[in-house]
C-alpha cells in the first residue's frame, strides 16, 4: 500500500479531481432518483392505486405502461408508491443503524471495558448469517414496519462502527484531546466536541453505504411476510404477490418492482463507493 | 500436523465457548420479547373448540406459566443434553426437523459455493487481465448490478424466463409433485436444482469478482509479472497461471468467510422455489410463531458461520505463510 500512496503524490494535481467529480456525479444521480421517487409517488392522482376489474392482467401498453396485475392495479403507479414506501423505511432504518454505529464506535474510546463490550457485540452480530439475524429481530418485534426498522438498525452497524472506532481512537490519542482531558473535560464532552465533528464525513459516507443494504433487506423481509404490512404497497409485498402471477406468464408484474428497487440500490451503492474512494483512494473495493 | 494449527483451533474453540452461550442468551431474550402467544399460534383456527382451561393446560404442559429465567435455565439444561425442544409447526423434535431439512439446503449451498467460486474467480481474472477493455467493463457492470439486485427477484426472473417462458426447467420444489421419493430419478433431482443453484451462485458473486480482479491487477503491476511479460506471456496466460496462484488464496478465504451469507440467500431462494430445506423451515418458523425451531435454527446457523470463518482462517494461513505466526 505504500507504493500506492507514493503514486498518488507523484500524480499531477488535476487527477485528484476525478474521484471528487465521480462522487458529485453519482451523488447527483442518486439524489435526483430519490427525489423523483418521492415526488412521483406524492403526485400520483387519486385512485391510481385502486383496483380496476375492467383492466385485469394487462401486459404493458399505452395507458398502462408497465401493465396491470390480476386485480387490475397499474404496476407503474404501484411500483412508484412502493418504492417511496421502501425508500422512507430504508432512510429511517439506515439512519437508526448509523446512529447505533456512531454510539458503539465512539464507545470504544470510553475505556477498555467498553471497547471489549463493543467487540463482543460485534462478534455476536456477525455470528449469524445477516438475514437469519434480521428474521430473528423482526420476529422479536412482531414483524411490521417497526420490526423492519429495528431489525435493520440492529444488524447493519458493525462495518461502520469499526471504521469509526479506528478513526476515533486515532483522534483520541492526539495531544489536544489529552489536553482537553487534563483540563477536566469529560469523555462525553470530548466525544461530542472533538470526535464527532471530525467523523462527520465518515458518518455520512457510512449512512449512504448502509442505505441500499437497508432497502434490499427490507424488501427481503417483506417478501417472506415479516416486513411491511401487506396492505401497504411495498416492493417485497409486490414481488411476493407476483409469485402467483408469473406462473400464468405475467412476467411484467415481477419485472418492474424489482428493477425499480435495483436502480435505487445501484445509484446509492455507486454513490457510497465513490464517497468511500474519496477518503481512501488506494483501498480495496468491497 | 502443522505447528500453527493447534493454537488456531484452541483460540477459535475458546471463542466458540463464550460465543455460543452468549448467543443462546441473546436468542432466548429476542424470542421472549416477541409479542406472540405460542398457545394461540398452536390453537390457530380451532379457537371455538378450545376453552380457557385447555389453554392453561397447554401452557402448563409447555412450562409457559413459569417465569422467563426459569424457562431459560431449563431450556439451557435440555440444550446441554442435546434436546432442542419440540417444533410447533412441524410437530416433531427440533433436532429432527433440522436434521431432516439440512441435507436439501446443504446441497444447494454447497453446489452454489463451488460454482460461484469457480465462476467468480474466472470472471475476476478475465476482468483483471483485460483491465480497461470491454470484457472488464461488462464483467464489472454485471457484478455491480447483481450486487444491487434483490436475490429473490433474480430467482423470480429466472423462473419467469427459463421455467414459464421457455419451459426448460421446473419452477418449483425439489422433486416433481405427486411422485414418491423413491420414484424420482437422479436426472429429475438435478433438473430441479438448476435454477435455485444458479440463483444462489450469482447473487453474492460481486465481492469475489472485484477482489480477484484487484489482486490480479496488483500482481500484473509487480516486477515478476513485468519480467514474465517481457518474455512474451500474454495478460490472460499470466492471469490463469501465476496470477491465479497469487489470487486464489485470498479469494478462497473471502469466499469461505462469506459462506454464512449463502445460507441467508438460501432462505429467500427456498421461499421462491418452495425448496424443502432449512431456509423454508426458517420462514415457516418465523411466520408460525415457532420459537423452539427458530432458536434451534439460530444456533445451527451460528455453528455454520463459525465453521466457515474457521475454514477461512485455515485457508488464509495455508495460502500465506506470513499469517501463520500470530501478530
Amino acid at each position: 500500500m505504500t507504493d500506492a500512496t507514493e503514486l498518488t503524490v507523484t500524480l499531477p494535481a488535476r487527477s485528484r479531481k476525478i474521484p471528487r467529480q465521480r462522487a458529485k456525479w453519482h451523488g447527483a444521480v442518486a439524489l435526483v432518483l430519490l427525489g423523483a421517487v418521492l415526488a412521483g409517488s406524492a403526485l400520483l392522482p387519486d385512485g391510481a392505486l385502486s383496483v380496476n376489474a375492467a383492466a385485469r392482467a394487462l401486459p404493458p401498453q399505452p395507458g398502462h405502461l408497465l401493465g396491470t396485475d390480476m386485480l387490475g392495479r397499474d404496476i407503474a403507479a404501484r411500483t412508484l408508491a412502493a418504492l417511496a414506501q421502501s425508500v422512507q423505511v430504508g432512510l429511517l432504518a439506515a439512519g437508526a443503524s448509523t446512529l447505533v454505529a456512531v454510539v458503539l464506535g465512539l464507545a470504544a474510546t470510553f475505556g477498555r471495558l467498553a471497547d471489549h463490550a463493543v467487540g463482543v457485540l460485534t462478534e455476536l452480530a456477525l455470528g449469524l448469517p445477516h438475514f437469519v439475524l434480521l428474521i430473528m429481530i423482526a420476529f422479536a418485534m412482531g414483524g411490521g414496519t417497526t420490526g423492519v426498522v429495528v431489525a435493520v438498525a440492529l444488524t447493519h452497524w458493525p462495518r461502520l462502527s469499526r471504521v469509526l472506532r479506528h478513526e476515533a481512537q486515532t483522534i483520541a490519542a492526539s495531544d489536544y484531546v489529552a489536553i482537553s482531558r487534563a483540563l477536566g473535560r469529560s469523555r462525553l464532552w470530548v466525544a461530542r466536541h472533538h470526535l464527532v465533528p471530525h467523523l462527520v464525513p465518515q458518518i455520512l459516507a457510512g449512512f449512504i453505504v448502509i442505505f441500499p443494504h437497508a432497502i434490499l433487506h427490507e424488501a427481503g423481509l417483506s417478501f417472506i411476510g415479516l416486513g411491511i404490512e401487506p396492505h401497504l404497497p411495498s416492493i417485497g409485498v409486490m414481488l411476493s404477490e407476483s409469485l402467483r402471477e408469473i406462473m400464468a406468464g405475467h412476467w411484467w408484474v415481477a419485472a418492474a418492482p424489482g428493477l425499480g428497487l435495483m436502480l435505487v440500490a445501484l445509484a446509492f451503492e455507486q454513490f457510497g463507493e465513490a464517497l468511500r474512494r474519496l477518503s481512501d483512494p488506494a483501498g480495496g473495493i468491497a | 500436523m502443522k505447528a500453527w494449527l493447534p493454537p488456531l483451533l484452541t483460540d477459535r474453540l475458546i471463542r466458540l465457548a463464550w460465543l455460543l452461550p452468549l448467543a443462546a442468551v441473546g436468542l432466548f431474550t429476542l424470542i421472549s420479547l416477541a409479542p406472540i402467544d405460542p398457545v394461540q399460534a398452536y390453537v390457530g383456527g380451532r379457537t371455538s373448540q378450545i376453552g380457557p382451561e385447555q389453554r392453561d393446560a397447554i401452557a402448563a404442559a409447555w412450562g409457559l406459566d413459569r417465569p422467563a429465567p426459569e424457562r431459560f435455565a431449563s431450556w439451557l439444561g435440555q440444550l446441554t443434553r442435546g434436546n432442542l425442544g419440540e417444533s410447533i409447526t412441524f410437530n416433531a423434535p427440533v433436532l429432527q426437523v433440522i436434521a431432516a431439512r439440512l441435507p436439501a439446503s446443504l446441497a444447494l449451498v454447497g453446489l452454489a459455493f463451488a460454482l460461484s467460486f469457480v465462476l467468480g474467480t474466472a470472471l475476476g481474472l478475465v476482468a483483471g487481465a483485460t483491465r480497461g477493455g470491454w470484457p472488464d467493463r461488462v464483467i464489472r457492470t454485471l457484478a455491480v448490478v447483481l450486487a444491487a439486485s434483490p436475490g429473490f427477484w433474480v430467482a423470480i426472473l429466472l423462473v419467469a424466463v427459463f421455467a414459464i417462458g421457455l419451459g426448460w426447467l421446473p419452477a418449483c420444489c425439489a422433486t416433481p409433485p405427486g411422485q414418491l421419493a423413491t420414484e424420482v430419478t437422479l436426472a429429475e433431482r438435478w433438473r430441479h436444482m438448476v435454477l435455485p443453484v444458479a440463483t444462489l451462485s450469482v447473487v453474492g458473486i460481486a465481492p469475489l469478482v472485484l477482489h480477484t480482479r484487484q489482486s490480479l491487477v496488483a500482481f500484473l503491476d509487480s516486477p515478476a509479472a513485468r519480467h514474465l511479460s517481457t518474455h512474451g506471456a500474454t495478460p490472460l496466460r499470466l492471469a490463469f497461471g501465476p496470477g491465479l496462484r497469487h489470487a486464489a488464496g485470498v479469494a478462497l478465504t473471502l469466499h469461505l468467510a462469506g459462506a454464512g451469507e449463502l445460507f441467508g440467500g438460501s432462505i429467500l431462494a427456498e421461499a421462491v422455489f418452495a425448496w424443502p430445506g432449512l431456509g423454508q423451515a426458517t420462514v415457516r418458523a418465523a411466520t408460525g410463531a415457532d420459537a423452539p425451531l427458530l432458536m434451534g435454527i439460530g444456533l445451527a446457523t451460528l455453528l455454520f458461520v463459525f465453521m466457515g470463518n474457521l475454514l477461512a482462517d485455515i485457508a488464509a494461513r495455508l495460502a500465506d505463510p506470513r499469517l501463520r505466526t500470530p501478530a
